[in-house]
């Protein structure tokens, strides 16, 4: 393999672990704001990781400049997502988990 | 509101729009022969105008002063949020092992960030760097409400206020 | 050089098989929205990674549009549940 492909093999696997981390953030968090703070954070940096190692790949052409418009606009798109589901949940009275809660 | 203004935004918005349908669509000019630059440039420019007319008055709100000042040093900070992320995401995936605790709270605190720019940089950047996402914004008093998932992360907001003054300095508004 | 991306897609794709079963369990209706709107964002990386398996760059624009639309998506949703309504007369 060459150099190039053994560091976009990196990256990929790095985004990978992280949505890996945040699928099982889903399940282990206890209540709706924890789970957002696990997906929220783990899918911008697993999706950020794995385009960047497939723009690794790719070299220098049009394909390079279209992943690089997906990427800044889902960092753009993601955080305004996760607050307004944020804000809509706070907003309709869903109580915040405690610690010593029964946990949802 | 004046009349260069409404033709300087215009013209930029027009700019910015066709810029975007050559990244996204120029690839398709070398697919097809014989070679007409012509027409295929104007559906492109038929396609940008008619969006620039609807969205004009949105897309540059306003005049604003020293703005590559702003710019050079939003581009800094960028590469700094950059670094704060891989920070939270690896903070994250403590928690979800379980090495660090989960003790969520809700905080609120006061900032000296006014314009609508500034406001919109700091919640996402709240959201993106480690255990905070923002629930609310009261754009009159720069007041924000924070859900932290510890004690540090909200400690760093609270008492610390590193980034309140980054993206004050970068906007010009401490 | 096939493999890593086939195994990224594979490790994805299971990923989303379980933000779905999370979508079924979940208490309440928030939850559900959420592993939704996680699936919506898997989905995106999925694409480019199809795309780069199948060596076919079109499907670059339809992860760029599949962008769009799930964040207009969550923020409908999100919008409804919160006010009951989408605008206020």
């Amino acid at each position: 393999m060459l150099p190039i492909e053994i560091l976009s093999t990196i990256f990929l696997a790095g985004g990978a672990f992280f949505m890996i981390a945040g699928t099982a953030g889903l399940y282990k968090f206890p209540d709706f704001y924890t789970r957002l703070h696990a997906t929220g954070k783990c899918d911008t940096m697993g999706q950020v990781l794995i385009i960047f190692g497939c723009m690794i790949y790719e070299g220098w052409s049009y394909i390079t400049i279209k992943l690089l418009l997906v990427s800044a606009f889902y960092l753009l798109a993601g955080p305004a997502g996760t607050h307004a589901l944020m804000k809509a949940g706070y907003v309709t009275g869903i109580k915040p988990w405690k610690k010593g809660d029964q946990r949802n | 509101m004046s009349r260069e203004s409404r033709t300087f935004r215009f013209v930029l918005t027009f700019c910015i729009m066709f810029i975007f349908w050559l990244l996204l669509s120029w690839w398709t000019i070398y697919l097809i022969e014989p070679f007409d630059l012509t027409m295929l440039l104007s559906k492109g420019v038929l396609a940008s105008l008619i969006v620039t007319c609807l969205t004009y008055e949105m897309f540059v709100p306003s005049r604003s002063e020293k703005v590559l000042l702003k710019l050079r040093r939003f581009l800094g900070y960028i590469i700094w949020e950059l670094y704060q992320i891989v920070l939270a995401t690896i903070d994250v995936a403590y928690r979800v092992v379980g090495t660090l605790p989960v003790d969520p709270r809700i905080i609120e605190f006061d900032t000296t960030l006014r314009s609508d720019f500034a406001l919109v940089t700091f919640a996402n950047s709240i959201t993106l760097t480690p255990g905070t996402i923002t629930i609310n914004v009261e754009p009159e008093r720069g007041r924000y409400m924070v859900h932290a998932i510890a004690k540090e992360p909200a400690d760093s907001l609270e008492v610390d206020q590193t980034m309140q003054k980054y993206v004050g300095y970068v906007f010009l508004e401490e | 050089m096939i493999i890593p991306f086939l195994v990224t897609g594979i490790l994805i794709g299971c990923t989303i098989l379980a933000c779905s079963y999370r979508a079924m369990i979940g208490p309440g209706t928030f939850n559900r929205i959420v592993a939704a709107n996680v699936i919506g964002t898997k989905a995106i990386v999925l694409l480019v990674v199809v795309g780069f398996i199948f060596e076919r760059p079109q499907f670059l624009d339809i992860a760029i549009m599949y962008a769009a639309i799930s964040f207009i998506g969550t923020i409908i949703i999100a919008k409804y549940a919160e006010r009951g309504e989408l605008c206020s007369p």
